[in-house]
């Protein structure tokens, strides 16, 4: 028994060894949830599967998945460099001076840190244009809602969960005057008990359409029960279409890891900073079910395919801080740095931002 | 019929045999296990228990094992003495973060002054922190009788909230576009608890382990408190007829519970971790519970258990890296070890029998 | 602060499913500690309870089968537990803390293929006209099956410890092995059913939050629930319907400061946030002030080993 295992080993050692030969492209990615959360992270993950099909032997990835941001984070880099990784993607926030710290140690080694703005010399950086979508659904939301009242359930007071809701508000009252935000801060990304919760609590205040920047698909049962309406979110929840989720918000990371990678092999990456939306095809709006009239449909599609195309950018003043004091004029549009720290609410929300 | 007969005296050969009867176990087991899930199971074993001592990177993850341990074995301590009186606290992770805001909190606020002192006042604040967060169980425990299982358990979640609070607002940096998250300590000179030896993985926090571990063990069999701890676990009528005064003891144990794992918090935070942030914590105070048991509540053990823990976290982080293993797989795996580890504990206490008992 | 936007039947109504997991898993834990055993594993029964429950149902279509393979899903897990501190006389902390570890893990390993998966779907129990009742109705007599089982649970057990001859056996044990090992009880049989049967409730608790009220399977689901159920049996000092009363209190508070959140009610949400840990520790300590109560109701072998004198 014990010669037969050491003679497996042996075998598979060998087999490794004649493979690392062959000179693979390593690429590791660092998660801060399991594979299996259904968002956030299940969508790097596919990204990292959507490498492997697109590069088959060429390619080899390695993840580790609920890695805690701090000391953790920044062994599990070490680790997968010194493990031979070529490019190594690190996708939450919380990782930025962990991949700084350990990019300045392994010099030939890329790396990409998503939604920070920390680079180096083999640093990139890259995030997603969410707000665009959310201003896809908040337009959609504004037509759907009958009591004008909308939900939404939001996790932690930063600047992109901020900028989401001032999107998607700002294009809800572009469709209905009379719209209305209910805000619930559940303080967490992912408790779906929590998070339903939350949900039950907006549908007994009333809203009839339910928007949500939080991981679980628990507000979607929600509002099943409810028989209202609510949106998918990181992942496209398909489960629960046509209703209540009529339509969604996707994280598509595939086609840009895809791009990196390609340029990991031919020698052409460069530290650059992406921040990329619908256009490019990193943020995605899921189908929009038959639920929704088909002029909302023809309207939402319209203002994507203008908003990818560069021709409408979703703040586009004039618009208002919440006191009413003038924050873009006619036709100006807000620059990248403002919308990165985004800590305000624009005019017509209730409320304070939290902090 | 198998039955467990009880040794006159604890198996001291056994005592020490076990840890590796369960590790044999635990490697029989996991190779099942792995092989179940299409990896090469003696791989999977000695990536997770001996590439991190004697592979080929072994020379920084010896390091990183010291960085694990560190806070687990400090945290450790501090608990055992509670569960030695039978004190029940199960709050050490609010502890933790508690002690980790005060301590980060004390040396920002001199943010960017370079004194000397600056370091030494964030320990000091770190320690007093925790103490604090841990009074609150104590207190009312002696005021009012209440459970601290509850109140300390429960502090925990107040805490988590309070992290996520000043991580948004109080402590977030300035210079952080907005984001949530501290300044990093690290790159502030003054409060930087950095690796005394660099390339070691040895910092501050690692070297109070080991005194904390001293301390303990010197406390516990040469001192009187440490007799009276030991007492009122044991017997606590017996303690009371021998002047062992409760709630001094009540407060003591919580308290030195709460300093040191406000002590594992701050030497975390601006050592390896760097920086207050929103998820700072990662579950050092309920595994240090585990650590605390496993060393049998003696300090020697508590090192070794906590040293044998860390292993397991290196080793299985690697073997997701470098095989494809899933973190689920890992934590299955670290469930059966502690189990294993457990259930072979029996055999230092009591023998194993076959037939039905002798006469007596 | 302006509570007129709060509807106390509909806040009723969303904290009794709110509270529902947790006091399942609470109740299971009450008869466990009552036999003096600390089963500190609930947060790893609950999430067993959860996968096994949502596996059984998609592969049967049956949710009535998923409860039922979440039952046996959690009770088997809680007997690991029972074998290691009642046969193998190992420390009660310690494995209850390694089944929760134990139990996380396995359960991410078994979920695997069942993440993009639906369950089938729970129909409402119809009460027919009594759900009907204007207040009262949506408040009591719209809720699934298992809501009602909770409830009854809490009665049974309540009465199982008080009347019946086993719930006294069981007591006696708890409060003092030796005695009842002496009146010829069999002590650890007793304690391995109340361990099961804690395994059960948990597992049930879990089911609930995999099959009803999320409903799909994804991993760490529980998210803390069983600490919290752990709680509540402290703060009942051991009593069934306190067990009842602090589920829905914590339950009622994390349900009401959200209705706070949403009706726009201005209070800093880290205050909320905190609220439910906070007020069940308030009314702990008022409890509690009753001088040495909880403590004098405390299993008084609870969490101590037992080792037949041969």
């Amino acid at each position: 028994m014990k010669t037969k295992l050491l003679a497996a080993a042996a075998i598979s050692l060998g087999i490794a060894a004649a493979a690392a030969a062959q000179e693979k492209t390593k690429v590791g990615f660092i998660y801060v949830g399991p594979v299996g959360d259904l968002g956030w992270t299940y969508e790097h993950d596919q990204g990292r599967l959507a490498v492997e099909e697109e590069f088959g032997d060429l390619v080899e990835t390695v993840y580790q998945e609920s890695v805690p941001e701090g000391a953790d984070a920044e062994r599990a880099l070490t680790q997968m460099a010194l493990g031979g990784a070529d490019l190594i993607f690190t996708t939450s926030f919380g990782y930025m001076d962990p991949t700084i710290n350990v990019a300045a140690k392994f010099p030939d080694v890329k790396f990409e840190h998503a939604t920070g703005y920390k680079r180096a010399e083999n640093v990139s950086t890259y995030s997603a244009r969410f707000y665009e979508g959310r201003a896809v659904i908040g337009h959609i939301a504004g037509k759907m809602t009958k009591t004008n009242r909308i939900g939404y359930i939001a996790s932690f007071p930063i600047p992109e969960v901020i900028r989401g809701i001032n999107s998607a508000f700002i294009h809800a009252r572009k469709a209905n005057p009379d719209v209305e935000f209910s805000i619930v801060w559940v303080n967490t990304w992912f408790d779906p008990a929590k998070e339903g919760d939350a949900a039950q609590a907006l549908v007994d205040q009333g809203v009839d359409v339910i928007m949500q920047h939080t991981d679980s698909t628990a507000p979607q049962a929600v509002a099943k029960d409810a028989g209202i309406y609510s949106f998918g979110q990181a992942s496209d929840m398909a489960t629960f279409a046509p209703e209540p989720r009529i339509s969604s918000i996707i994280d598509d990371w595939a086609p840009y890891y895809i791009a990196r990678v390609a340029a990991v092999m031919d020698g052409t990456w460069e530290s650059t900073d992406t921040w990329d939306g619908i256009g490019p095809g990193m943020v995605e709006i899921g189908e929009m079910s038959e639920v929704i009239p088909a002029e909302v449909r023809a309207d939402a599609q319209a203002l994507s395919d203008s908003i990818a195309a560069g021709d409408y950018h979703p703040f586009t003043g004039p618009i208002n801080y919440q006191d009413g004091s003038p924050w873009l004029g006619e036709g100006e549009t807000a620059d990248d740095g403002v919308l990165l720290g985004m800590n305000f609410y624009v005019e017509g929300l209730t409320g304070d931002v939290p902090n | 019929m198998i039955r467990l007969e009880r040794r006159p005296q604890a198996s001291r050969l056994w005592a020490a045999a076990t840890p590796l009867v369960a590790v044999a176990l635990t490697m029989v087991a996991g190779s099942a296990l792995f092989g179940f899930l299409g990896k090469d199971p003696f791989i999977s074993i000695r990536t997770i228990f001996w590439d991190p001592l004697f592979g080929e990177f072994a020379w920084y993850y010896r390091g990183q094992l010291l960085v694990k341990a560190g806070p687990l074995i400090l945290i450790a301590i501090g608990l055992s003495l509670g569960f030695r009186a039978g004190i029940w606290n199960i709050g050490a992770e609010g502890q933790y973060i508690v002690g980790a805001i005060c301590g980060a909190g004390v040396g920002l606020a001199f943010y960017p002054a370079g004194f000397w002192f600056i370091f030494p006042l964030m320990i000091v604040a770190g320690a007093i922190g925790g103490f604090a967060w841990a009074m609150i169980p104590a207190v009312l425990k002696v005021w009012f009788n209440t459970n601290e299982i509850l109140v300390s358990l429960l502090l925990v979640y107040v805490a988590e909230q309070l992290l996520a609070s000043v991580s948004l607002g109080l402590l977030r940096n300035p210079d952080g576009a907005g984001f949530p998250g501290s300044r990093n300590l690290r790159q502030y000179e003054a409060a930087s608890n950095a690796e005394i030896i660099a390339g070691t993985g040895i910092h501050w926090g690692v070297v109070t382990a080991l005194l904390a571990v001293i301390f303990a063990y010197v406390l516990l069999s040469r001192h009187m408190l440490g007799y009276q701890i030991r007492l009122a676990g044991a017997s606590p009528r017996a303690a009371r007829f021998a002047g062992v005064r409760p709630n001094l003891l009540i407060v003591f144990c919580l308290g030195a519970g709460g300093a040191l794992a406000g002590l594992a918090g701050l030497f975390e935070v601006s050592g390896p971790s760097g920086q207050i942030s929103i998820d700072f914590n990662s579950g050092y105070g309920f595994t240090a519970i585990i650590v605390a048991f496993l060393g049998r509540l003696h300090p020697i053990g508590i090192l070794l258990a906590g040293l044998l823990l860390a292993l397991t976290f290196i080793g299985g982080e690697a073997a997701q890296a470098n095989l494809g293993l899933p973190a689920s797989a890992i934590q299955a795996f670290q469930g059966m070890l502690l189990f294993f580890l457990l259930a072979v504990d029996v055999l230092a206490s009591y023998r194993i029998r076959l037939g039905s008992p002798e006469a007596a | 602060m302006d509570l007129s936007v709060i509807n106390p039947a509909v806040l009723a109504a969303s904290l009794m499913v709110a509270a529902t997991p947790i006091l399942l898993a609470a109740i299971g834990e009450l008869v466990v500690e009552k036999s003096g055993v600390l089963n500190l594993g609930v947060e790893g029964m609950m999430i067993i309870g959860a996968v096994s429950g949502y596996a059984v149902s998609v592969n049967t279509g049956s949710v009535f089968l998923g409860f039922v393979g979440a039952v046996v899903g959690g009770a088997m897990l809680a007997l690991v537990f029972g074998v290691l501190t009642q046969v193998l006389l190992s420390n009660q902390v310690a494995s209850g803390l390694a089944l929760t570890l134990f139990g996380l893990g396995l359960s991410a390993l078994i979920g695997e293929s069942y993440l993009m998966v639906r369950p089938p779907p729970v129909g409402d129990l119809s009460l027919g006209p009594l759900a009907d009742i204007p207040g009262l109705g949506k408040m009591l007599f719209r809720h699934d099956v298992i809501v009602y089982l909770s409830l009854a649970l809490v009665g049974g057990v309540w009465a199982f410890l008080r009347y019946s001859r086993w719930g006294l056996i069981l007591r006696a044990v708890g409060e003092s092995h030796d005695a009842a090992h002496a009146l010829g009880y069999k002590v650890i049989r007793v304690r391995l059913a109340a361990i099961a049967f804690g395994g059960a409730c948990a597992g049930l608790g879990g089911a609930y939050l995999s099959l009803i009220r999320v409903p799909q399977w994804t991993e760490g689901m529980t998210a803390g629930a069983g600490w919290i159920a752990l709680a509540i049996v402290v703060f009942s000092s051991w009593k069934p319907v306190w067990v009842l009363v602090g589920a829905y209190l914590f339950g009622g508070v994390a349900v009401l400061q959200l209705n706070l959140q949403a009706a726009g009610v201005e209070v800093p949400v880290e205050y909320l946030s905190m609220s439910p840990y906070l007020i069940t520790i308030l009314v702990l300590i008022i409890m509690s002030t009753g001088r040495g109560r909880s403590a004098l109701n405390a299993p008084a072998d609870l969490g101590r080993p037992f080792h037949a004198p041969a």
